[in-house]
């Protein structure tokens, strides 16, 4: 428990000082949805009704943007080869890899997004149900792309890989993520069906992400 | 304890690095794998550290803890220094103290022992490359672990710094731990050779 615990401190740390990528990813989704309205246009009928889905959008590309240092960082400094000589099992650090990097970059997206609400004509209910929706399903995002990131350590330069391997991976949680914000927002349909989808994509993840990952490493120690 | 290899062969991308290497360490012994550049005195090493898998043969720790594997009784001390530029130097080495386990020493004793203690609220990015190296070391010293594999570690060490260290292996192995070494300079501690890549 300690091992972990240093793990997801460390990870943490890095991540929030000085050319981390905790603000990188922020920032990213910031300029996204921020510019939208000035391609759109100031329709502010046509913003609410593409709000949800323009930030779901923002925030699967930034977390997609920073997933890729997740294991590339560790091994290119040899961190990766003493993290499997440690007595914690693999898959237990590849979990908390994840966990500390959805914690530094996937929850300030959450945070960030009750003000992007605002620029996007968005009322309070609607942007505390897209927030929401965002709480279930990033864990998802974050999880399932740890296998693409592990892969690309595995096979040497996969920065482009890892989008082409995580973004099919990503769509479902996409389509849920999307149905459940503009269920609460605009009905007809029912909130609580998509939304279940969506947590249970999160907790699928949560438990194969970590074994594919490992695995993946595992694989392609050299 | 005894750390032994039989008949070892050793592929990598589909080039056969090495074959039938064998090899033998008892506790408080010392072997220095010598050999030309790409010999495959790094392999060897993952390959004892468990960090690549052998084509054939076999590696195995008599009397070590039976609860463990010997990749977790070992420290790996490769090329890469695995410090994080971001971190401090006490920061960096309390996270492999609290990460690796097992047994451990004092991490702030450690760091004085390499002549680090002063340096230790700076962050590991403004190390110099022998400054990395002790910090490598020190880590050796704050977590406890039988087997030492150790790939050219006298690399960017000044003389003090190699004096020191040879003090410290001499020390490992008085208590009973097992040094492997992959080196071109000499180690400063009575060791067997172990010629890798001329039988070939």
């Amino acid at each position: 428990m300690t091992a972990l615990g240093a793990l997801i401190q460390r990870d943490i740390r890095i991540a929030l000082r000085v050319g981390g990528g905790a603000l990188i990813g922020v920032l990213f989704f910031l300029t996204v949805v921020v510019l939208m309205p000035f391609a759109i246009g100031p329709d502010l009928a046509l913003l609410a009704r593409l709000g949800p889905a323009i930030l779901w959008l923002g925030a699967l590309l930034a977390s997609l943007l920073t997933l890729d240092r997740l294991f590339m960082a560790d091994h290119e400094d040899g961190s990766l080869d003493l993290i499997t000589m440690s007595r914690t099992p693999l898959e237990l650090s590849c979990a908390a890899k994840a966990l500390a990097h959805w914690l530094a970059a996937g929850l300030p997206l959450i945070v960030a997004t009750p003000v992007l609400g605002l620029l996007l004509n968005l009322d309070v209910s609607s942007t505390a149900a897209v927030a929401l929706t965002l709480l279930a399903g990033t864990p998802a995002l974050t999880f399932t792309g740890m296998i693409g990131a592990a892969l690309a350590v595995t096979l040497h330069r996969g920065g482009l890989l890892l989008a082409v391997l995580v973004l099919p991976l990503s769509i479902p949680v996409l389509i849920f993520g999307v149905a459940a914000s503009e269920a609460a927002i605009t009905g007809p349909l029912s909130f609580g069906a998509p939304f279940s989808i969506l947590c249970a994509l999160s907790l699928f993840g949560l438990i194969v992400g970590p074994f594919a990952a490992a695995a993946s490493l595992r694989h392609g120690l050299d | 304890m005894r750390l032994s290899g039989h008949e070892i062969r050793c592929a990598r991308g589909g080039r056969e690095v090495f074959s039938g290497l064998s090899f033998e360490a008892a506790a408080g012994e010392a072997l220095a794998v010598v050999g030309p550049n790409g010999s495959g005195k790094t392999s060897l090493l993952r390959l004892i550290a468990g960090l690549l898998a052998p084509a054939s043969g076999l590696i195995k720790l008599e009397g070590g803890d039976k609860e463990l594997t010997l990749s977790e009784q070992a420290h790996y001390l490769g090329h890469r220094d695995a410090l994080k530029p971001a971190l401090s130097v006490s920061e960096n080495l309390r996270f492999w103290r609290d990460y690796l386990g097992g047994a451990i020493t004092n991490s702030a004793e450690s760091l004085a022992t390499v002549e680090l203690d002063h340096a230790a609220q700076l962050p590991a990015a403004f190390l110099s490359a022998g400054q990395r190296r002790r910090l490598s070391l020190a880590r050796l010293l704050t977590v406890q672990r039988p087997v030492w594999l150790l790939d050219e570690p006298t690399n960017a060490l000044d003389t003090a710094g190699q004096k020191l260290f040879a003090t410290l292996m001499g020390d490992h192995l008085a208590r009973g731990g097992v040094i492997i070494a992959a080196t071109h300079a000499p180690l400063g501690i009575p060791a067997r050779t172990l010629r890798v890549g001329d039988a070939a």
